[in-house]
């Protein structure tokens, strides 16, 4: 509770709105202690005296009477039946709702029903229809407007309730006897009562604009009782010659909603908890850039070449390195290898490259990738946006959420080439279609007008893969193509890439957690641990021998067929959180060969010809590793 | 998806038959005599006795709800007594003025409310963003009443740009041109509220598809920003701001009544208030079964453009 009002005002416009709504509040209260003029007393030798009369501060109407003295008793009626009709709407809103989530069946399908039905009708004209039948006046008013609001509550409240109606502790209770009132008033009614408050704070406002409406329409209060929106409806005969006695009502509704739109809003943020993590944030078109360190001048080594790359994910005060300085490099035609397990920071070390980390929260705070001695972190967007997916394309994991599922896969793919060149209606449709065929999609002359959704996740996949590859790029980076799909699929779809690499000499940058798939596709492979790459070299090398104690328990956790029984090891315990990277090893921790040493100071990546490995203490021997 | 449009159509009906249920019960809430009610207190005793024969009220409660509903399904929705006046005639004729007003009212909230959303969200917490919120927090919170009454103030009375009120010049052409004059202040004012209702939404629901895989998908095959944020996320969140329009779309055409009273416009909402005060009950019955009715015809379109724009949706 402290913890949501410390939030609610952190927000200052909450707050604000929090202060003005307290202050209205409270002058309303104390109205009657005040030293007004009566309200409802007429002077018509009196009338229409201009604001900031001697007599009379906001000047008086059109029949004489205190304009101050009469906005703040009806500012005082308007609240008092605003907040009664949000109260009476809640109420019923949320026990019709608790009763048909609680009770479910036929009960809820006869009570949802006739909600749906009040749903139907455009809202003020219901509640148009109740002051009709039941004649003007402000209970009348006051009635029909909760009344046409009680649907709003049931609906969210009976949505809320059915959850947690299935829920342990609610069946605990009813094993332990208790009778359905007692479960409903202990167990159910505590947990929608925030729900409860969030709807009637975001919709208090409308409750009181609408009163206020009715009024406006002479539905509402009669006279000489007046609240804010009769006293506005009263002076539109004025409006033009004596608009003063309009604006100032008028501007006391504005105010009193807006402070309570802003509190609500407040309220409502407070309470979620997506906002708190910057979950909402929309990722920019490129991810941040912010290096503090000088640039690393190129090596020149391969077609890519990333250097001592830095990318951190900055949530509130928390700085995640999920990248701690990663070296890599892909030759022309050759495929690379990262394997790690999740959080290790592959995918985002990958996704680095062309700027696609999600951003905010994602920052590349140091280091560079070069394409062909360009570097890419330093490139402006334009540039950017330009070799996306025409040198390096990208291959997504999940093809269900990486596919938009509105649009036609052929429309999908041709808009991936029409991003880099113009080209005609048929021609695009033609070369999708050949992309299609490239990718062994069989029918691609009709599957190119199939939805996302009609296909099969390797199918899909394949798709993902043809447009990766429209645009003829020289690098393909592939984060966990397969893991979606069964063993099957994911054999094909590896022949495809590893077919596509060969005749079209694509370099091809695989990430995935499977040492059977880097085995099979890879000629070189890198080892990631809480974003680093803790050993490096040809695959066949490092699978012969790992020499890093990772690695080597990595592998260690395949089973092998035909490799007969044998003991599967899990690695103990968990990788280490990335915003609190211990000194030293990162694997210090988890590590059987852990010695005093490996707890302090950087470890570099020691090279030796081409196999690299961080580590003090590495696996020399071959048989060792056997063990 | 001429079967779904049917097949919505169907499903209208049960819907409809509530309403009039609604509506009937609601009018069977009038306490004391409804005889009474029209003819005022000062009616005899005679007279009372035979406005309610006319009027079929001595009948039992279900059977006046089905002579009520026959006779509208067959056109007849009664005679306005104040008016002297088939209902259905006047409700027709003033349908036509509400539907000017409310349709281009209607166009308009869509239009700047998703421009706005999709604004504010493609540069959340910049400088449009914070604009775009803050007036929106404006529209939500200032009645259309009281903000009609200041249009007219501003630019009728002081700047003179447009007619003070009505939707024809009493003297004069007919014109489109003419029409427009009039219609814009109104129109303005009655589209604000709904407006900011769904800028918000749409704003809210860009936000959560921009951090969509798919979104990065189109980044990464070098879509412009312009197409990622347009066509791409756009299209993905009129799935979710769709249902909204529709029913806003409800808010416009009741909000009207506010509108119409303020700006004298000829409308079904000054009709019923008019009838309510004068207890004209047959008119109010009427009046609001045909609006809702459109109102439920309107949300079955609503639910076949968004069938059309989702192709996940089983027509």
């Amino acid at each position: 509770m402290t913890g949501f009002l410390t939030l609610l005002a952190r927000n200052r416009l909450a707050l604000a709105g929090g202060i003005v709504l307290l202050l209205v509040g409270l002058l309303a209260l104390v109205t009657p202690l005040l030293p007004l003029a009566d309200p409802d007393v007429t002077n018509t030798s009196n009338r229409f005296r201009p604001i900031f009369s001697p007599d009379a501060l906001l000047g008086t109407d059109h029949l004489g009477r205190d304009l101050l003295s009469r906005l703040m008793w009806g500012t005082r009626l308007s609240l008092a039946v605003g907040f009664a009709a949000a109260i009476v709407a809640a109420t019923l809103g949320a026990a019709i709702g608790i009763i048909a989530g609680y009770y479910g069946g036929r009960t809820d399908n006869v009570i949802m029903r006739g909600v749906d039905m009040l749903m139907a009708f455009p809202y003020i004209l219901l509640a148009l229809a109740i002051v009709a039948a039941l004649g003007p006046g402000l209970l009348n008013a006051l009635i029909a407007v909760a009344a046409v609001n009680v649907p709003f509550f049931a609906r969210n409240i009976r949505g809320i309730t059915v959850g947690i109606a299935h829920k342990e502790f609610v069946d605990a209770a009813r094993l332990a006897g208790l009778s359905n009132t007692r479960i409903i008033l202990s167990e159910i009614l505590p947990n929608v009562v925030p729900v409860i408050v969030i709807a009637m704070s975001t919709t208090i406002g409308w409750m009181i604009l609408e009163t206020a409406g009715l009024s406006f329409l002479g539905l509402g209060s009669q006279p000489p009782q007046a609240d804010l929106g009769s006293m506005l409806g009263e002076a539109r005969s004025a409006l033009i010659t004596n608009p003063h006695t309009s604006i100032v009502p008028g501007m006391m509704i504005l105010i009193i909603v807006m402070a309570i739109n802003l509190l609500g809003d407040g309220v409502r943020d407070a309470l979620d908890p997506r906002l708190k993590s910057g979950a909402l944030s929309r990722p920019m078109a490129a991810t941040r850039v912010d290096r503090k360190a000088p640039v690393p001048a190129p090596t020149g080594a391969g077609l890519l070449d990333v250097q001592s790359l830095e990318t951190q994910f900055h949530v509130k005060d928390r700085v995640y390195r999920a990248v701690g300085g990663v070296d890599l490099h892909v030759e022309k035609g050759e495929c690379l290898g990262i394997i790690g397990e999740s959080g290790s920071g592959k995918s985002v070390t990958a996704l680095s490259v062309m700027g696609l980390v999600a951003s905010p929260p994602g920052v590349v705070t140091g280091g560079a990738v070069y394409y062909d001695g360009e570097d890419l972190i330093g490139a402006p967007y334009r540039r950017l946006r330009e070799m996306r997916g025409r040198n390096v394309a990208y291959i997504f994991q999940d093809p269900l959420a990486t596919l938009h599922p509105l649009y036609r896969v052929g429309d999908q793919l041709i808009e991936a080439i029409r991003a880099h060149r113009p080209i005609g209606k048929a021609e695009g449709r033609a070369k999708a279609v050949d992309l299609l065929r490239a990718v062994r999609i069989p029918n691609a002359e009709t599957r190119i007008s199939d939805y996302p959704h009609e296909m099969s996740g390797g199918m899909r996949q394949r798709v993902g893969i043809a447009m990766a590859l429209a645009n003829d790029p020289d690098i393909i980076i592939a984060d966990e193509p397969t893991t979606a799909l069964d063993v099957t699929v994911q054999a094909q779809v590896l022949t495809i890439l590893d077919d596509l690499r060969r005749s079209r000499g694509l370099a091809i940058v695989f990430i995935t957690h499977d040492f059977g798939v880097v085995a099979q596709l890879c000629d070189r492979v890198a080892v990631m641990y809480a974003g680093r790459i803790v050993e490096e070299g040809r695959t066949a090398e490092i699978l012969d021998a790992p020499r890093h104690p990772y690695t080597a328990r990595l592998m260690a956790c395949v089973p092998e067929l035909g490799g007969g029984k044998r003991r599967l090891e899990a690695i103990a315990g968990l990788p280490p959180a990335v915003n609190k990277l211990p000194p030293g090893c990162a694997f210090a921790e988890r590590c059987t060969r852990v010695q005093e040493d490996c707890r302090q100071g950087h470890i570099p990546l020691a090279r030796a010809g081409g196999h690299g490995v961080r580590c003090l203490h590495p696996i020399d021997d071959s048989r060792e590793a056997a063990q | 998806m001429t079967g779904y449009i049917l097949k919505r159509l169907l499903s209208a009906i049960p819907v409809l038959l509530g309403i009039t249920v609604i509506v009937f019960l609601i009018m069977a809430l009038i306490p004391g005599d409804p005889a009474t009610a029209i003819l005022g207190s000062y009616a005899t005793p005679e007279n009372v006795e035979k406005l309610n024969r006319d009027l079929g009220l001595d009948k039992p409660l279900v059977q006046q709800y089905f002579i009520w509903l026959g006779n509208m399904l067959q056109g007849d929705f009664g005679t306005s007594f104040a008016l002297n006046r088939p209902v259905l005639d006047e409700v027709l004729e003033r349908f036509n003025g509400t539907l000017v007003l409310a349709g281009t009212a209607f166009v308009l909230c869509s239009f700047f409310g998703v421009m706005a959303g999709v604004i504010s969200a493609a540069n959340q917490y910049g400088l449009a963003d914070k604009a775009i919120t803050f007036v929106v927090l404006l529209g939500i919170s200032i009645p259309s009443f009281f903000l009609g009454m200041m249009m007219i103030l501003f630019f009728a009375v002081n700047l003179r740009w447009f007619p003070v009120s009505g939707m024809w010049p009493i003297y004069g052409d007919r014109t489109f041109g003419v029409l427009l004059t009039h219609l814009a202040m109104p129109a303005l004012a009655l589209a604000v509220v709904a407006t900011g209702v769904i800028a918000r939404l749409s704003r809210s629901a860009m936000l959560e598809v921009l951090r969509q895989d798919f979104i990065r998908t189109a980044r990464a095959k070098g879509v412009h920003e312009r197409g990622v944020i347009w066509r791409h996320a756009l299209k993905a969140a009129m799935v979710a701001i769709i249902p909204v329009l529709g029913i806003q779309a409800g808010f416009v055409l009741s909000g009207a009544v506010y509108i119409e009273i303020v700006f004298q416009w000829p409308g079904v909402g000054r009709m019923l208030v008019d009838a309510i005060l004068k207890r004209d009950i047959l008119l109010v019955q009427g009046g609001v079964v045909f609006v809702a009715a459109c109102y439920v015809l309107f949300n079955i379109a609503v639910d076949v453009a968004q069938s059309l724009l989702d192709p996940r949706i089983k027509t």
